[in-house]
């Protein structure tokens, strides 16, 4: 475990400067790629500087729930796993690691990007269920927007398998040509509060001396999905006020990226 | 074992991915895949991922487990939902436990843990994408990411599994073989050793095929090692 | 085995990794992560080869930094009792500065914040290790409190060439930047300027280090580095 100078992180951020170099804006270098996992319907692996997640999802039928009989199921599974960070442990999923699976899912679903009638098969009897599994490989701060990121673009990668209606069986290995269409891009963006500083994209360091973490996620038209506060202190109104406007013009700058993908 | 193939899976001694029957997938390997571990690699056959990430020498907690004069080491290796053809549950299941097992006893052999008295060394493993012989796959990349650690080794640790489908003794099973596979004899050796760490077998095997299947492993286990060595020296030249 | 046997199969310079056959034959000697077994000299770990007579040596290319005495690291203090502070150094050892090693003067324990605080950077020396814990002095002169400055955590196998020929790489940077640079021989290297931007351009030119192996030429570049952006 790496020393670490909380000090001096806190006086630089004085001068406007994060102990990577960065301003207090900077968002760290992204890097995509999808279809990356052949067993999975689709996946995708995204880089924030040196925190690497990765996606995968896997399409499965069952009964839709009686209350929304002609709709598909959505699930977000992700972990905070111990080999991508030395602080991390095994065992059941920790607080932290349902926050995460969470706070990804609610970006997603609120979004209305997956129209979730468009998973039905038969209503009231078959329906797709959209697994999306974040695994971190190397944890270094920010899991939450390369989380979405990743999950968005591996919805986005994935292609359904064959499904026999007769038998109820599907066939993983015949692969369609057919996806689910998305409505629109959501993207998060996450700020950490340290002193009266507001930082985006924080790096694990960072997380290590923040006092609240903001999570905004909006969509195409500039609105928000949703929100998270993280971290046992306060945010004023104004500070929450001026994350949102970060998140917002941040979130339309990192739209145009991945809708490259 | 699973019933027999409708199409056959050897013809004329060539396999349905056009390999021999003596005859490794590609592999691929790369050390330092992860900054956050002390040490990390990816290994791959075929279209088989395992990434591991070493975390260690370092403080055994809960303490009582502490062995004064060597290190304990401890792997956890896991399978992500995505990685197989049904999403398979996230979190230890008992498969998954008893690999870890027998990943511990194939890895220490080869670890000087008298080196690092009561400290821990902690290995773990993910299977991004399976499609047979992952537990190999997975001593593999942990083997690589001990030395990328710098953990002192007697030697790297080599594992591959050999097989048989269609009445066939094959090496390195791929899905479609395992499938209907009529035995599989995953091993990991130590090769400049002559050492074998891990055994296990589950299937039908004559005598005769049983030592077929051994001559395979064993003379493919260099081979291994070949890749490995390049990925840890590869490292270095990266850099210049 | 013949006992005749008598083979040397690196030469200076070879990477090597574990399992690796080095040397074979009695007369020939292990040294740093290399390992006898039995007429064989195998590597422990992937290392460089340095020969010399019948010396084959195997020194690390990925270390852990392990602490040993005579080392000057950097630590910060953690806790702090009425016989001395506890330090983490970041490596997971317990690791003691007592208060009788604190100065060269007595120390009161009611004065003991003036000399270190909780949260304090220190830089001290490694005087031994009692029961598995590391003993540290700041007693020398050179020894201190480090005021808040940047702490940079670098791969401890690079400190050397942080310092560089008889200091020449250090002194660069030091010269350079303006900056003070203290070196910690468990992978930190601390940085303190009254210009903050300054420490990150020291921080870019660590990293310069970090990515060039080759050391010809580097202590120019990174003077040119340091020097451009002044």
């Amino acid at each position: 475990m790496s020393l670490v100078n909380t000090e001096f992180i806190k006086e630089s951020l004085n001068n406007n400067v994060r102990s990577d170099g960065r301003k207090l804006e900077d968002y760290r270098d992204i890097e995509i790629e999808t279809g990356i996992i052949p067993q999975a319907n689709g996946s995708a692996r995204v880089r924030l500087g040196n925190t690497e997640v990765i996606a995968g999802v896997k399409f499965s039928v069952g009964k839709p729930y009686p209350d929304t009989a002609n709709q598909g199921m959505f699930m977000v599974n992700g972990e905070l796993s111990p080999i991508s960070n030395p602080n991390y442990r095994s065992g059941p999923p920790s607080p932290e690691s349902i926050e995460l699976s969470r706070v990804v899912d609610r970006a997603i679903r609120e979004s209305k990007t997956v129209n979730f009638e468009d998973l039905c098969i038969e209503e009231g009897e078959a329906a797709w269920m959209l697994s999306v599994d974040i695994y971190p490989t190397n944890a270094d701060g920010n899991l939450f927007d390369a989380g979405v990121i990743a999950a968005l673009l591996a919805i986005k990668n994935a292609k359904f398998p064959e499904y026999d209606a007769e038998s109820g069986k599907v066939a993983h290995e015949t692969r369609t040509k057919n996806g689910v269409k998305l409505q629109n891009v959501p993207v998060m963006v996450t700020i950490a509060k340290v002193g009266d500083k507001l930082l985006i994209d924080p790096t694990f360091e960072e997380e290590s001396i923040m006092e609240a973490r903001l999570n905004i996620a909006t969509i195409d038209n500039g609105n928000i999905c949703a929100m998270q506060k993280g971290g046992v202190t306060p945010v004023t109104n104004e500070e929450l006020k001026n994350a949102v406007k970060l998140a917002t013009s941040k979130g339309k700058e990192l739209r145009k990226l991945i809708n490259k993908y | 074992m699973a019933g027999k193939s409708d199409t056959p899976l050897v013809v004329k001694g060539k396999r349905i991915d056009g390999r021999k029957a003596n005859e490794l997938r590609k592999m691929t390997a790369e050390v330092g895949i992860i900054p956050q571990a002390d040490g990390s690699a990816r290994f791959t056959m075929g279209e088989t991922v395992a990434i591991a990430g070493v975390y260690g020498p370092k403080e055994v907690l809960p303490k009582h487990q502490t062995k004064d004069d060597r290190a304990l080491i401890r792997v956890y290796y896991s399978m992500l939902p995505f990685s197989t053809t049904d999403r398979c549950r996230p979190g230890p299941s008992r498969r998954s436990k008893e690999i870890s097992k027998v990943m511990i006893d194939a890895l220490e052999a080869a670890v000087i843990t008298e080196k690092y008295p009561a400290t821990a060394i902690e290995i773990h493993v993910q299977i991004l994408n399976a499609n047979a012989g992952t537990r190999t796959a997975a001593i593999n990349a942990a083997s690589l990411a001990l030395a990328n650690a710098g953990i002192e080794m007697r030697d790297l640790v080599c594992a591959v599994a050999a097989g048989k489908a269609d009445d066939t003794v094959l090496l390195d099973l791929f899905q479609p073989e395992d499938n209907f596979g009529q035995a599989d004899l995953p091993i990991a050796v130590m090769p400049n050793r002559n050492e074998i760490t891990l055994v296990q077998m589950d299937g039908d095997l004559s005598s005769k095929e049983f030592d077929e299947s051994m001559k395979l492993v064993m003379d493919s286990a260099m081979e291994i090692y070949e890749v490995q060595k390049n990925a840890l020296i590869g490292k270095k030249e990266n850099k210049k | 085995m013949n006992k005749m046997v008598k083979k040397l199969h690196v030469k200076d310079n070879d990477i090597v990794v574990p399992g690796q056959l080095l040397a074979e034959g009695m007369s020939y000697i292990p040294s740093g992560k290399a390992i006898r077994d039995g007429e064989s000299i195998t590597s422990t770990v992937v290392g460089k080869i340095s020969n010399k007579g019948h010396v084959v040596k195997v020194v690390p290319i990925f270390e852990k930094y392990a602490p040993k005495q005579g080392d000057k690291i950097i630590g910060k203090v953690v806790s702090m009792n009425n016989y001395g502070w506890t330090l983490d150094i970041g490596v997971p050892v317990k690791c003691e500065l007592d208060l009788r090693e604190g100065s060269q003067s007595f120390i009161e324990t009611g004065k003991m914040s003036q000399f270190f605080a909780v949260g304090d950077l220190v830089f001290v020396e490694i005087i031994g290790n009692r029961n598995g814990t590391f003993k540290v002095s700041a007693k020398d002169r050179l020894y201190r409190k480090l005021p808040s400055g940047h702490l940079i955590n670098v791969d401890s196998g690079l400190i050397p060439r942080i310092i560089g020929k008889q200091g020449s790489m250090i002194n660069t940077l030091k010269d350079e930047s303006g900056c003070n640079v203290v070196i910690g021989q468990n992978g930190y290297v601390y940085v303190h300027c009254d210009n903050t931007e300054n420490v990150f351009k020291v921080q870019e030119a660590i990293k310069l280090i970090e990515s060039n192996t080759k050391s010809s030429g580097l202590t120019e570049k990174v003077k040119k580095m340091l020097g451009g952006k002044k």
